[in-house]
C-alpha cells in the first residue's frame, strides 16, 4: 500500500539518523550552513548550464558513501516525488529548439541541455536534502534550529509536530483498517464515510491535546520547553565547514567537466 | 503543487524566504502576546493530524482516483491564522526534510503559496467576513468552499508567478496559468466541502471547538501585512526587473507588445548598440528553430562544437571519478566500523 509505505519512509529516515558515522557526528548546525550553501550554488546555475553541475555529485556521493546510506533508497524517493518538476521541464525541449551541436548525427538543441539541466539540479538538491535529515536526527535539527534563533513557538511546533506525527498516523491507519473491514469492494470510500473519520480523528486529536497539555503542567511546564545541547562546534566542524564551502565556489566558477575534457 | 529548488533562482527563492522568516516571527511575536499556553500542544497534535489526516484515502467521485487533504484552511478555522501560519509552515518543513517534497531552498516558497494565503487572506478576509461571529452551517459551507478556492488559487498563480521569474523553465507564462489554475480550481472545490464536512460535523458534536472567539484584532493584522506585502511586492519587481522575461512580461500586459517601441533617441539606441555587443543572450525570447549552428553557437558560451564536445566527455570523466571516490570512501569507512 503507498501511503502506508510513505509512512513507512518516515521512520526508516529515523532510524538511517541514529547511526554514527563521522558525518552524523558533526554539529547540525554546520550540516545545514553546508545543505543550505550546497543547494543555492547549485540552484544559482544559469538555465543553460550542464557540465559544471556535474563536479557537485561529489558532495551526495561522498555523504551516501562515509554515513552508509542505501542509494537505492534515496534514488526511489527522487522518483516518487518527481512528476511535478519533470511536468515542467519537459516542455523546454519544444519550446527552445537553438541546435547547439551535433553529435553522431543527433541535433542537440539547448532545450534538451536546459532540460537535463533542471533534471541534475532536481537530483542534486532533493538528494541534499534527504541526506540532511538521513545524516542528522529531528531532534537534533531543531536543537540546531533553536540555536540559529528561529523562534521558539515555531522549534517547539516541529518537536511536537514529529513526536505525534507517529501516534496519529497509528490511529488513521487503525480507522481506515476497520472502515476497510467493514465495507465491501468500493464501498464505505466515498467522501461522506472521509468527512466523518476526519472529523471523528480530529475531535480525538483535540482531546488528546487536552490529555497532553494537563501531563505537562504536573511536569512543571511553564510555556517553555529545556531542550538538551548535545552538540559543539569544533575545529573538525569548522575545517568541514570550509573545506566545503570552498569547494563549492570553486566548482561554481570553474568548470571542471570542461577542462578535463579540453586536455584531450 | 509544491514548488521545487531545481525550477528557482537563488533570488526568487532567496525573497520567499525573508519573506516567510518575516511572516514567521511576526506570527510567533503575535502568538507569544497572547499567552496561550495550552495552544502549543493543540498546535502540536493538529500538525500531526495533517499527516494523519492524509492516510485516510477517499474516492474522488466521477474519477475513480484517490485523493487526500491539504487542511490548511481547516486549521486556520480551528486556530486563527498566526497559530495555523506556523502549524502550516511546520508541516511543510517535515515534508520537505522527510518526504523530499519541494527542497529547502523551495521551503520558503511553498510556506507563502500554502500558508500565508489561507492564513491571513483567505481566513480573515473570506470566512471571517461571510461567517461573522454567528456560524450557520450553510454559511460554513460557503465559506469554506469560497475560501480554500481562493487560497488555492493564489497558491497556485504563487507557483506560475515564481517559477516565470525565476526563468529556468521555458513554459509560457499564459500556458503555465491555463494549466495549474483550472486544476486547483478543482482541487479547491473538492477540498473546500470536504474541509465545510469537517467544521460542520465537529459542530454538531462539539461546538465549542469551532464557536470560541478569537481575540486577534484584524484591523492591526491587516495594516501590517498590507505594508509588508507592498515591501515584498516591491522587492519582487525590483528583481523581477533584472530578469528580461518578468519585465518584459509585464510591459506586454501593460502595452500588448512585448517590447516598448523604441524612439529615436540618440542616447537609447547608443546604449542598445552596447547591450547588444556585450549580452550573451541578445533577446532569447525569440529563438529561431532553423537558426544555423553559428548563429546559435552565440546563445551559449563556448559553445562551439569542439569544446561542448569536451564538455560531455569532461563530465563523463567527473562522473566516473566521483563514483570511484564513493566507492573507495565506502569501503574505507566500512572496514573503519567493523574494527
Amino acid at each position: 500500500m503507498e501511503i502506508a509505505n510513505s509512512f513507512f519512509n518516515l521512520g526508516y529516515l529515523d532510524s538511517l539518523s541514529y547511526k554514527k558515522s563521522f558525518i552524523h557526528r558533526l554539529d547540525p548546525r554546520i550540516k545545514t550552513i553546508v545543505t543550505l550553501t550546497f543547494v543555492v550554488t547549485v540552484v544559482s546555475f544559469p538555465q543553460k548550464e550542464l557540465s559544471g553541475l556535474l563536479s557537485f555529485f561529489i558532495y551526495p556521493v561522498f555523504i551516501i558513501a562515509l554515513a552508509e546510506i542505501p542509494l537505492g533508497f534515496i534514488l526511489k524517493k527522487l522518483v516518487i516525488v518527481s512528476p511535478f518538476v519533470l511536468m515542467v521541464a519537459i516542455f523546454n525541449p519544444f519550446l527552445d529548439k537553438t541546435p547547439v551541436m551535433e553529435l553522431y548525427g543527433i541535433t542537440i538543441t539547448t532545450g534538451w541541455i536546459s532540460f537535463l539541466s533542471i533534471i541534475v539540479k532536481f537530483i542534486l538538491t532533493i538528494s541534499a536534502a534527504l541526506l540532511l535529515i538521513a545524516t542528522t536526527s529531528f531532534v537534533g535539527i531543531c536543537e540546531g534550529l533553536s540555536r540559529m534563533r528561529v523562534p521558539e513557538v515555531f522549534v517547539v511546533q516541529l518537536m511536537l509536530l514529529y513526536r505525534y506525527i507517529f501516534v496519529l498516523v497509528e490511529e488513521a491507519l487503525r480507522m481506515v483498517r476497520a472502515r476497510d473491514s467493514r465495507s465491501f469492494g468500493k464501498k464505505g470510500r466515498g467522501i461522506k464515510t472521509f468527512i466523518n473519520l476526519a472529523g471523528i480523528l480530529l475531535v480525538r486529536t483535540i482531546h488528546r491535546a487536552d490529555r497532553i497539555y494537563s501531563a505537562m503542567l504536573s511536569r512543571g511546564y511553564s510555556g517553555t520547553i529545556p531542550q538538551k545541547r548535545t552538540h559543539r562546534i569544533r575545529t573538525k566542524e569548522v575545517f568541514y565547514l570550509i573545506i566545503w564551502v570552498g569547494l563549492f565556489i570553486l566548482f561554481r566558477k570553474y568548470n571542471l567537466s570542461l577542462a578535463i575534457g579540453q586536455l584531450f | 503543487m509544491h514548488m521545487a529548488d531545481a525550477l528557482l533562482s537563488p533570488a526568487v527563492g532567496g525573497v520567499f524566504w525573508a519573506a516567510t522568516a518575516a511572516t514567521t516571527a511576526y506570527a510567533a511575536k503575535k502568538l507569544r502576546q497572547e499567552e496561550n499556553e495550552k495552544l502549543i500542544p493543540l498546535m502540536g497534535v493538529l500538525g500531526a493530524f495533517v499527516f494523519a489526516a492524509q492516510m485516510i484515502n477517499f474516492t474522488i467521485p466521477g474519477t475513480g482516483s484517490s485523493g487526500h487533504i491539504g487542511g490548511g484552511m481547516l486549521l486556520a478555522i480551528l486556530l486563527g491564522p498566526n497559530a495555523a501560519f506556523i502549524v502550516i509552515a511546520s508541516v511543510l518543513t517535515v515534508q520537505a526534510l522527510f518526504f523530499a517534497d519541494g527542497g529547502l531552498l523551495a521551503l520558503g516558497a511553498n510556506i507563502w503559496n500554502l500558508g500565508f494565503y489561507p492564513s491571513y487572506i483567505a481566513y480573515p478576509f473570506i470566512y471571517k467576513a461571510i461567517v461573522k461571529d454567528n456560524p450557520t452551517p450553510k454559511k460554513i459551507t460557503l465559506a469554506s468552499v469560497l475560501s480554500v478556492v481562493a487560497a488555492l488559487q493564489l497558491g497556485a498563480f504563487s507557483v506560475v508567478l515564481q517559477t516565470k521569474l525565476s526563468g529556468i523553465s521555458e513554459l509560457p507564462f499564459k500556458n503555465f496559468l491555463m494549466l495549474m489554475q483550472p486544476i486547483h480550481l478543482a482541487i479547491g472545490i473538492a477540498e473546500g466541502f470536504i474541509t465545510a464536512g469537517v467544521v460542520n460535523y465537529i459542530r454538531s458534536i462539539q461546538p465549542e471547538i469551532i464557536e470560541k472567539k478569537t481575540t486577534v484584532s484584524y484591523k492591526k493584522a491587516v495594516i501590517a501585512l498590507s505594508i509588508m506585502a507592498v515591501i515584498t511586492g516591491g522587492l519582487l519587481s525590483w528583481f523581477a526587473s533584472t530578469h528580461p522575461d518578468g519585465l518584459e512580461w509585464s510591459i506586454m500586459n501593460v502595452y500588448g507588445e512585448p517590447e516598448l517601441e523604441q524612439k529615436d533617441n540618440p542616447i537609447v539606441n547608443k546604449l542598445q548598440s552596447i547591450q547588444e555587443k556585450t549580452a550573451i543572450l541578445p533577446d532569447y525570447s525569440l529563438p529561431e528553430p532553423e537558426a544555423t549552428t553559428e548563429e546559435a553557437a552565440e546563445g551559449w558560451p563556448n559553445a562551439d562544437p569542439g569544446t561542448s564536445l569536451s564538455g560531455i566527455l569532461g563530465g563523463l570523466i567527473v562522473l566516473l571519478v566521483v563514483a570511484a571516490f564513493g566507492m573507495g570512501l565506502r569501503r574505507f569507512s566500512r572496514s573503519g566500523n567493523s574494527q
